[in-house]
């Protein structure tokens, strides 16, 4: 048995470190630590309610737009009120041009470019990836950057900026659209779809969004191989056995996503339990985090629900090797990210591929690039909905005494925020992030976080100091650390 | 001859990462080109570049061994004091070693040393003064704690190049901002006398966000928004700094065509230092007697007063309606003669 101290890992968002236990070419174990601490959720403590709307996107740079809605639901829960149709359409437009800009970034800057490592120059296909994602040269690389800088100009016109909008509130949004700007944004929807039709899919949208089983997704890339990159990335998967690697838990969570013109969530929320292969309701009140193995104080109770969470640092605490709590619903290890919204929706090719591999690097991957192609004609949708001239934010009044939970689906996954306020003040703030499920230390009973469990098994070559599998397996996630350790 | 080429290190610690995916946002065809059009090359950067673990960590010691020269190091996020002076709060992975402690020796090897957006310039949002009255982290600046020149490198730390840190201030900070301080820097044009008193580049701090702002109109006339999504102006109830502001996101636009005030929402000073801890909820205006407390700067108090209650009294009605509506309820008249 060997030890190894893996870190630290780029393209991810934020500082990762990965500790592996080696025995017989393989990972006998491993633990995820989180080491940076930010403590938001005390700096949220004592300020004006509304100060929430500033403060939590900043936590993350990537999914500050699934933070500032997060923390708009939660104040309009706490409000009792629900935004104009038009306040909903805008905001989910904004967090749906989030949500797919980060899969881009991921597909094209975070993920792809390992598969242009020396380690991997005798491959078949290595020259046609290195020609289209060599990190920071590669063709199809600089152009999804190109694309991605003139598909943030939706959020732009929506919300003023990216990242770090305030325009998202609990009444709504703070930014009415006219009926000339609508077309123009839908200009601009229209220009992104030309992107990842020609350059991404190589395909029309609706045909990749409709692939409905494994049979359908060999024979479209038999079709024409070398068109697009989805197809590469299912020449690269087959080719590495990516669908075997990196198993997750095998129960996906879905706060539930946008909304369908009926006012219901086009992307239903519950726990995907794969076994059953079956939606089970969401139970929030089960949802708990322990600190168990986090260099955080539990304050005399182990397993808290989020309404009663406790942030305090304890920076010499035994056996604690993460900043991270360990997030547990119903006390099971879940997994959350687009695979999770795929499986909740039904999504037929998803359902079917989990089923035979389970979530893996080669089905988290899908999922994104299957969403991405999914959500866009929604969005065409959703702007021609808008309705210009009639309201876009309602009015929002906090009562002194009051209590709201704000749930959102970032890119990554489940996103929660807890709220409380007293006397006209955030008396106590509790988030918990996409990553800190997939990426959580053990708990008190040891039992493993999804990516710690993901990682066991996964080879490692004599020599290697950062384990490409294990790069492979961590980025999958597409995890996002500066969220985690809020 | 060929112009000198530098090359950036970017390092990431207490922050959100926003700073480099705005940078990605920049207004341009091909990023990578940019770059390396203009002199630079990205020794390493957290999303761009394919070294990880082991290679990176080498790539730190060369430089501190002088066996790769580092031109400009680039450090974006808060420096992580705490817990108790120790800089346990952010251990870098895979090395053991405080995050502080790699600024601290990579600075004094750097040419230039430029700290992107506010946490890296002041400490910013993640050193919010608790309900405690503490900074619990031990955020600062590299070379501010707020307001207070020290930070990390101290007061009197320069570089190698004769600069102090460049405070890139902004939260997050505009695309703009970065690649032209850095085109600047590999110009040999970025001197002491292109940066203000709290160092920031000159090209975008001596502007005000004010200036551009599509609300003028109602400012001019005290027509002020009441209620989130209103077309007034933002300063007298809402919240907004952008009169006293440091920057020229209204000149300069984000994403296209935005800023804070065109998406509805008040400009909180994220370029200044201590922004995070206004005093008053962000989006109310502190006032005293019904007088905001933050008057225009370098406006006389006496004049704003005199000036603002006879605007007020010229509103006219086209103004006062827009003004508390989303939308344009009353549109400019249309007049019969040639215009004058």
């Amino acid at each position: 048995m060997t030890r190894l101290i893996v870190g630290p890992f780029n393209r991810v968002e934020g500082d990762l470190e990965v500790r592996l236990d080696i025995a017989d070419g393989r990972v006998a174990r491993a633990e995820v630590t989180a080491p940076m601490y930010r403590g938001f959720e005390n700096l949220l403590t004592g300020r004006a309610p509304h100060d929430a709307l500033v403060i939590v996107p900043r936590i993350c740079g990537i999914c500050s737009v699934s933070q500032s809605v997060a923390a708009a639901r939660a104040l309009a829960d706490a409000a009792g009120i629900t935004p104009p149709p038009n306040g909903v359409l805008a905001t989910d437009l904004m967090l749906a041009c989030e949500n797919l800009a980060d899969h881009l970034t991921h597909f094209y800057l975070f993920f792809m470019p390992d598969f242009t490592r020396p380690v991997y120059a005798g491959r078949p296909w290595f020259d046609a990836a290195q020609q289209r994602f060599a990190a920071g040269q590669g063709s199809h690389a600089r152009a999804a950057i190109a694309a991605r800088q003139r598909w943030f100009e939706l959020i732009g016109t929506l919300g003023g900026k990216w990242p770090h909008t305030h325009s998202i509130q609990p009444g709504g949004s703070s930014r009415a659209v006219d009926a000339a700007e609508r077309l123009r944004l839908l200009a601009k929807v229209r220009e992104f779809r030309a992107f990842l039709e020609a350059t991404t899919f190589g395909a029309q949208l609706e045909e990749v969004a409709t692939l409905d089983s494994e049979a359908a997704l060999d024979a479209w890339w038999a079709a024409d191989p070398q068109r697009g990159d989805l197809r590469l990335f299912l020449t690269v998967s087959a080719d590495l056995g990516l669908p075997g690697l990196g198993a997750g838990p095998g129960r996906y969570l879905s706060y539930g996503a946008f909304h369908a013109p009926d006012g219901s969530p086009a992307v239903p929320a519950g726990l995907w339990d794969a076994t059953l292969g079956r939606l089970l309701p969401l139970d929030l009140a089960g949802i708990t985090e322990d600190p168990s193995h986090a260099w955080l104080a539990d304050g005399g109770q182990v397993a808290r629900h989020p309404s009663q969470g406790l942030t305090v640092p304890d920076a010499d605490k035994p056996g604690a090797y993460s900043w991270n709590k360990a997030p547990r619903l119903a006390g099971q290890v879940v997994e959350t990210g687009a695979i999770a919204r795929q499986l909740a929706s039904g999504q037929p090719l998803l359902r079917a591929a989990v089923a035979r591999w389970g979530g893996t690097v080669h089905t988290r991957v899908l999922a994104r690039l299957i969403e991405l192609a999914r959500v866009v004609p929604w969005m065409e949708q959703w702007l021609l909905a808008l309705q210009p001239r009639e309201p876009f934010c309602g009015p929002d009044a906090l009562p002194e005494q009051a209590a709201g939970v704000g749930l959102a689906e970032a890119a990554r996954g489940a996103l929660g925020h807890w709220l409380r306020v007293e006397r006209g003040r955030i008396a106590s703030y509790q988030i918990v992030a996409p990553t800190s499920w997939n990426f959580s230390p053990r708990d008190a009973a040891g039992r493993p976080g999804a990516l710690e469990a993901a990682l066991v098994g996964a080879p490692v070559q004599p020599g290697e100091a950062t384990p490409v599998a294990v790069q492979h397996i961590v980025r999958s996630f597409d995890p996002c650390m500066v969220c985690t350790v809020h | 001859m060929a112009a000198p080429r530098l090359n950036v290190l970017w390092l990431q610690s207490g922050g959100c990462g926003g700073c480099s995916m705005s940078l990605l946002c920049a207004d341009t065809a091909d990023f990578p080109g940019l770059l390396q059009a203009n002199g630079l090359d990205l020794l390493w950067h957290p999303t761009l570049s394919l070294a990880s673990g082991h290679e990176f960590i080498q790539l730190l010691d060369d430089c501190l061994a002088g066996r790769q020269r580092l031109d400009i190091l680039c450090v974006e996020g808060a420096l992580l004091r705490g817990p108790n002076g120790s800089g346990r709060f952010h251990i870098l992975a895979g090395t053991g070693r405080p995050m502080t402690d790699w600024v601290q020796r990579l600075a004094g090897v750097a040419t230039h040393v430029v700290a992107v957006g506010s946490c890296a310039a002041w400490g910013g949002i993640s050193a919010i003064t608790d309900h405690e009255g503490a900074n619990p982290t031990e955020a600062c600046g590299l070379q501010y704690d707020d307001d207070r020149p020290g930070g990390l490198l101290g007061a009197g730390f320069i570089a190698r190049g004769g600069l102090p840190v460049v405070n890139i201030a902004g939260c997050p900070t505009h695309p703009g901002w970065v690649l032209d301080s850095l085109m600047m820097l590999a110009a040999g044009l970025l001197t002491r006398d292109e940066l203000d008193p709290l160092n920031r580049p000159r090209f975008y701090a001596d502007q005000l966000v004010h200036h551009g702002c599509t609300r003028n109109e109602y400012y001019e006339f005290k027509a002020s928004a009441v209620k989130s999504s209103d077309l007034g102006c933002m300063m007298e109830h809402m919240g907004c700094k952008g009169t006293q502001a440091h920057a020229d996101c209204n000149t300069r636009l984000w994403n296209g065509e935005g800023s804070c005030t065109r998406g509805g929402y008040a400009c909180v000073s994220c370029t200044e230092p201590g922004f995070q801890d206004p005093g008053h909820p962000f989006h109310l205006t502190p006032k005293l007697a019904g007088i905001p407390i933050g008057l225009p700067t370098d406006m006389p108090k006496a004049w704003f007063v005199a000036l603002a209650s006879l605007s007020k009294s010229a509103t006219p009605k086209r103004v006062k309606l827009n003004a508390v509506a989303d939308h344009l309820v009353q549109t400019p008249a249309i007049k019969k003669t040639r215009l004058k």
